[in-house]
């Protein structure tokens, strides 16, 4: 076994909160933001830079949190899904989803969501052939991504003019 | 500090195949040194006719950049590897450092004139792209060196290329990929390049179809002989991906379907590509 390793301070914004934490430099960002920070939400699919699960914005884009170390995300505002519902409303996007049927087990939800958020405030009227790019590097083993992309296109008309 | 912290150093650029060789136990360095927070390795500049790349710029910088537009080849790479996670992260240089046989990177900046500078304690040097990777995960990079630019000379107004790969599914390496860059006089062929990717240790210039492009009008006989030229430079393997016999016949078609879309380009057709998977 390796010795035990110094921790490293890093301070990161997740979710608009501001965190100081101590972590081993081989942490992976999404151990950090499950294990330390409790934010459960972001899930871990397959762990092989495939699935997009584990699907986070940093600095607005999105990035496969199992694909990169906690200390990278040092002085970074990250957003995972806790940080789309705004007292106690949801976001236009997890509203679309509900509303599409965009979901059956909800294992890959968070990452989806990320990955549209990312599209739409770049892209804020996508056709289906830009819906379908963006979540490319999300599995979803449920839907068939029918209703995914349905309620892409819900997601992008709840949020016209927000 | 490369040469201080010795042979178990290793450099992390984007991370996005580092990160899960590392996961697999296939690399294992002891100590990383994080590129990521030098200030000012990510830029597209075009300069005395040609593009230059700092070495971070990530794929989504390239995709999505108006400067690099210009040369279509090179958004038709940017824009289809992996996805837009992977996109957002990986970076050309590192990309090309790493040389996994799989890359694409390394298979379209083989078809035009390409040049690695490499930075190193004894200062810079500039390597040909042809001469910078040797074999699969081998570079001519000393251990104490890295990339710290990408220079792409511009290929001429008459010139058009296309990079075609197909893949099973959007994270995942091709199966099988053909980068393309033709110069044309009319319907006749001045200048052609032609690699394959993803059939054998590192990128294959496929001289022959090359020589069979050269000097000739665009035709469907000239397009057979260049994809059964194609077809006989590949070098795969047979593994979960595909046989050899199946990467072969891939290949060929790539090839094929991308001379067309490079003379249709070079004409001034403007065709959106990108890779292919289900």
């Amino acid at each position: 076994m390796p010795d035990a390793v110094a921790k490293v301070p890093v301070k990161v914004k997740v979710n608009g909160k501001l965190h100081s934490i101590d972590v081993e430099p081989r942490l992976l960002l999404v151990e950090m933001l499950r294990e330390q920070l409790d934010l459960t939400g972001t899930h871990v699919g397959c762990d092989t830079t495939y699935c997009g699960a584990c699907t986070v914005l940093m600095n607005g884009a999105a990035v496969k949190s199992c694909t990169m170390f906690a200390v990278q995300a040092d002085g970074a505002e990250i957003t995972t899904v806790e940080g789309l519902e705004k007292d106690g409303q949801l976001h236009p996007i997890q509203k679309a989803f509900g509303d599409a049927y965009g979901l059956q087990c909800g294992y890959c939800t968070p990452g989806l969501m990320l990955s549209t958020l990312q599209l739409l405030s770049k892209n804020p009227q996508p056709d289906e052939k830009d819906m379908r790019k963006a979540i490319a590097g999300n599995t979803c083993r449920c839907t068939g991504y029918q209703n995914v992309l349905k309620a892409m296109q819900f997601a992008a008309q709840n949020m016209k003019g927000a | 500090m490369l040469s201080e912290l010795g042979d178990d150093a290793k450099l992390l650029a984007g991370g996005q195949s580092l990160i899960p060789l590392m996961k697999l136990r296939f690399a294992n360095p002891a100590h990383l040194v994080d590129l990521n927070f030098i200030f000012g390795t990510s830029y597209i500049k075009e300069d005395a006719g040609a593009l230059r790349f700092g070495p971070l710029t990530r794929h989504a910088e390239i995709e999505n950049s108006a400067t690099v537009a210009q040369v279509p080849i090179l958004h038709d790479c940017a824009a289809g590897i992996a996805d837009v996670q992977v996109r957002n992260r990986g970076t050309i240089g590192g990309s090309l450092a790493e040389a996994d046989p799989s890359g694409d990177w390394a298979v379209v900046l083989s078809t035009l004139a390409t040049q690695v500078r490499c930075l190193g304690r004894n200062g810079e040097r500039t390597v040909d792209f042809k001469d910078f990777i040797h074999d699969a995960y081998t570079t001519s990079l000393a251990h104490d060196e890295l990339v710290s630019e990408i220079a792409v000379k511009i290929p001429p107004k008459e010139s058009g290329g296309a990079y075609l790969a197909f893949k099973r599914a959007a994270p995942v390496y091709p199966t099988a990929s053909a980068a393309v860059q033709l110069t044309m006089d009319g319907n006749v062929c001045r200048e052609a390049a032609i690699a394959l990717g993803c059939v054998g240790l590192t990128a294959i210039k496929a001289r022959e179809a090359e020589a069979a492009l050269r000097g000739q009008p665009i035709s469907e006989k000239t397009l057979s002989t260049v994809a059964e030229a194609a077809r006989a430079a590949a070098d795969p393997q047979s593994d979960m991906r595909g046989s050899a016999d199946y990467k072969r016949t891939l290949v060929s078609a790539l090839v094929r379907r991308a001379v067309d879309i490079a003379v249709r380009r070079a004409r001034g057709e403007h065709v959106e590509v990108s890779h292919l998977y289900a």
